[in-house]
């Protein structure tokens, strides 16, 4: 990604509408907008088997995540545990299913959909072969889904509702619990390889 | 601001990039679909207003009864209880827990709050209302952005409540209405500040003379 061909190439601050020629930073290196300071470009060493890579750790700990115990409590004899599924389904029976559906979608459905278009987008690439079809729309959806992914809200919402039911029951926490702080970590490493400008550039060059 | 002497606007040199994919193009391509990425080509997004304007004012609307109706109604033994947002938040502080009474009351309260006044303040300085520096400006919205989806906290809280506390006659927990304005109250929030088009806020500098776009700036990058 660090050939000379981009060398001179105009880019624009998406922030802020600043307009530079492009001078390749090394990798580790970032070029970052004067007047904004908003990152513009930063490549790393093989980025995309990484970000793969970390994909598909991420879509395992979900499903895991999906079906074992999150949280466990029990009080006056009677217990009860929870996973994933159970907490999206809260809402379900009532007026408030609407609810769960947007649980769903924001625990579960958004987090698995970004992991699977980035695999689909970026796993051709990381082997040097061409882009699949709509890569380009698939990478697309991957970025605008990106606040709507709010798994690591969940994590910490998990210990916020162990505080406040600790008073009512006692309660354990449950494997998936871990594996969700565990997902929360590869996204943030994720994000950290992420760098858009050259995967955008990396699409069109090699379609 | 002394570093704004560095930079000159993509417009004023008669270019644009494309909002999605970021791909440079002349300015006279303006209103074509992007070649790269099939996105409509605008130097700035003059909708961007209206749309902040409208998803505020539903966020608005929904916050307050959020609210006003319950969050959470907590059935034991002895008692029956619905509790709202604030309330909620109280009885923790009665049971001690100051810490995640902060956490509620910040996540809830604190922050919605403040994102409707930022939210109004930026859209309100891209007509001159004012005198926070553009680069100020930026960050804010930043911390908009990124601070939004936090408020999300609250009704996972109250999912993992409502699927977690089910002891048969012990003590059941189970969700109420606020948790649905609430929730609405956060996306409409997110959608306003996604609507924002930060470019306009520079906009407001005016260009320096230039001839040439200068090099991004290189910057070591520390180790994560
Ligand atoms: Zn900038
Ligand atoms: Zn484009």
């Amino acid at each position: 990604m660090t050939d000379n061909a981009t060398n001179g190439q105009m880019i624009v601050c998406p922030h802020c509408d600043a307009l530079y020629r492009v001078r390749m930073p090394e990798f580790g290196e970032r070029a970052v907008c004067k007047r904004c300071h908003t990152v513009l470009i930063a490549p790393r060493a093989h980025a995309m088997i990484r970000i793969v890579a970390l994909s598909v750790t991420n879509l395992i700990l979900v499903i895991a995540a999906l079906f074992l115990p999150f949280l466990q409590i029990s009080r006056a004899g009677f217990s009860n545990a929870t996973s994933l599924m159970d907490a999206v389904l809260a809402f379900a029976t009532g007026p408030l299913f609407v609810l769960s559906l947007a649980v769903g979608a924001l625990i579960v459905v958004v987090p698995m959909l970004r992991m699977l278009l980035s695999i689909y987008v970026l796993a051709p690439m990381a082997f040097d072969r061409k882009p699949l079809p709509a890569s380009k729309r698939a990478f697309r959806l991957f970025e605008a889904l990106k606040p709507w992914s709010m798994a690591e809200i969940f994590v910490l919402g998990c210990g916020v509702a162990l505080v406040k039911v600790s008073a009512l029951a006692q309660v354990h926490l449950g494997s998936a619990f871990w594996m969700m702080c565990v997902l929360v970590v590869v996204v943030l490493l994720q994000d950290n390889m992420m760098c858009r400008w050259s995967i955008w550039n990396a699409l069109e060059r090699r379609k | 601001m002394t570093h704004s002497h560095h930079a000159i606007s993509a417009r004023s040199a008669g270019h644009l990039a494309c909002e999605r994919c970021g791909a440079v193009f002349p300015l006279s391509q303006e209103g074509q679909p992007c070649t790269r990425c099939d996105h409509n080509l605008r130097s700035r997004d003059m909708r961007s207003m209206q749309k902040v304007w409208a998803w505020w004012l539903v966020g608005v609307m929904c916050y307050i009864p959020a609210n006003l109706e319950p969050m959470l109604r907590t059935r034991t033994l002895v008692h029956t209880s619905e509790d709202t947002i604030v309330a909620g938040a109280i009885a923790l502080m009665h049971h001690g827990d100051y810490g995640v009474a902060a956490i509620i009351l910040i996540a809830s309260v604190g922050i919605p709050v403040a994102k409707f006044a930022a939210v109004a303040y930026l859209a309100l300085s891209v007509r001159g209302v004012g005198k926070m520096a553009p680069g100020r400006r930026q960050h804010l919205y930043e911390l908009v952005e990124y601070i939004g989806r936090w408020s999300m906290i609250d009704v996972f809280v109250v999912a993992i409540l409502s699927a977690l506390v089910q002891l048969n006659v012990a003590a059941s927990i189970s969700p109420g209405p606020a948790a649905l304005t609430f929730a609405l109250s956060v996306i409409f929030t997110m959608l306003a500040a996604q609507s924002f088009d930060s470019r306009l806020i520079w906009d407001t500098l005016g260009d320096d003379v230039q001839n040439d776009a200068p090099d991004a700036d290189l910057q070591k990058k520390e180790r994560p």
